[in-house]
């Protein structure tokens, strides 16, 4: 089985000092992995590598299939409305997936298609940019804290979303750092330490 | 790879651009406020108009695209839309020239369709109308070259628009000057070839050129 995303000992430097230590990652079909630390050692920057937003300092990145980013900024225009979001997502993003009103559905927002994204709460926003992994399809998912600002409906819905893409053949790395993912197969973990601060 | 995304980049921009009506009203506003405002100064004399026209329209044309310059990245970098751009399958330097391409049809292509009005209003010899419409129309997409790249620059500055303007003052001289100097021989019954074919030259050169520095400036930027 080809990996879907592989990193060889991958590490990032800013101004001249690696963030991490460098880290492999090799994620194929149906595998998940949990990346964890504490803050400040380097999940986000490990998680934008691995999407090609930043340029590995060290090492190679391997990327086999289309990929979606969800970071911590939600990628969301506010004074478009949660519908039109959607459609852009989903336009932008190659294959289309879902239909717009069956993701909105599916993450428990229907009804607010025509509200502007602006006007939702933190944890809406979230969701949102959970229906835009649904809109159009990409097997590699790189979720930056998918659980922050979500209430425990909200946790589940991602675990189950995971599990529903892992099935369907995807792949995901996330990083969290208070509630753990509820996985149907027992996903990979991945601890990185800073760079330069041995532990003791 | 189809056009697809870059389709629905530049519907999106436009709509955003929509969205804020007032905003993208502004390179009209601010065109016509020059054209009024500056007769009222300089007395209405229409020798002493039709000499100073060609570069009251570039002079207006200038600043109205460098008023929208603040917000062509800047709201993509904070609200995450901007690091999207390079996950997906999609070169970044054609998202870059979708996105300078729409910020020409909301900045330039207005001042370009109301340049006979303007022209009426100082003046301007008859003649020289056809130049002015086409110094503008190869000069405006060079404006919104140049401001792209400044404006990607300055990104990772807090609120750099003085730093903005400063890096863009020297580098639009040249089109300034070839622009007008365009229209003035026009006006004057001179051919306006040599200072055409000027500015025809800068565009070729900034078109491939400046979306590839765009895309680095953005990327030092995004890091």
């Amino acid at each position: 089985m080809s990996a879907l995303l592989s990193a060889e000992q991958v590490g990032f430097t800013r101004s001249g000092e690696l963030v991490f230590e460098p880290v492999d990652v090799n994620l194929g079909a149906g595998q998940a992995l949990v990346v964890s630390g504490p803050n400040g050692s380097g999940k986000t920057t490990l998680l934008r590598v691995l999407a090609g937003i930043l340029a590995p300092a060290c090492g190679r990145v391997d990327r086999n299939a289309l990929l979606a980013f969800l970071g911590h900024l939600g990628a969301v225009k506010g004074d478009l409305s949660v519908r039109e979001n959607l459609q852009f997502a989903s336009r932008f993003c190659g294959r289309p997936g879902l239909a717009v009103n069956q993701a909105l559905a599916r993450v428990g927002l229907a009804g607010l298609g025509l509200r502007p994204a602006r006007a939702l709460s933190a944890g809406q926003k979230r969701r949102v940019g959970l229906a835009g992994l649904l809109v159009a399809r990409r097997e590699i998912w790189l979720l930056d804290e998918p659980y922050a600002s979500l209430d425990d409906a909200g946790g589940e819905l991602v675990d189950r979303l995971l599990n529903e893409h892992l099935a369907d053949g995807g792949t995901v790395a996330l990083s969290t750092h208070q509630r753990q993912p509820r996985l149907e197969q027992e996903p990979g973990r991945l601890l990185i330490s800073p760079a330069g601060r041995p532990d003791e | 790879m189809n056009g697809r995304p870059l389709l629905a980049l530049l519907r999106r921009d436009l709509r955003l651009a929509v969205r804020h009506g007032g905003e993208s009203l502004m390179p009209l506003v601010f065109l016509f406020a020059v054209l009024i405002l500056v007769p009222l100064g300089v007395g209405p004399g229409p020798n002493l108009l039709a000499a100073i026209a060609p570069g009251m329209v570039w002079v207006a044309a200038l600043l109205a695209s460098l008023l929208a310059l603040e917000h062509l990245f800047r709201p993509d970098l904070e609200d995450g839309t901007l690091e999207q751009w390079w996950t997906g399958e999609v070169p970044v330097g054609l998202l870059v020239a979708v996105r300078l391409f729409s910020h020409w049809l909301i900045t330039g292509l207005p001042v370009i369709l109301f340049a006979p009005v303007a022209a009426q209003m100082l003046y301007l010899p008859d003649r020289a109308l056809g130049v002015l419409m086409l110094s503008l129309l190869i000069g405006t997409p060079l404006l919104s070259l140049i401001g792209g790249l400044a404006s990607a620059l300055t990104l990772g500055t807090n609120r750099g628009s003085v730093l903005l303007s400063i890096l863009i003052f020297p580098l639009v001289v040249p089109v300034l000057i070839f622009a007008t100097g365009a229209v003035s021989a026009a006006a004057d019954g001179l051919s306006p070839q040599a200072h055409l074919g000027l500015l025809a030259a800068l565009l070729i050169l900034a078109l491939p050129l400046v979306p590839l520095a765009t895309t680095a400036a953005l990327k030092l930027n995004i890091e």
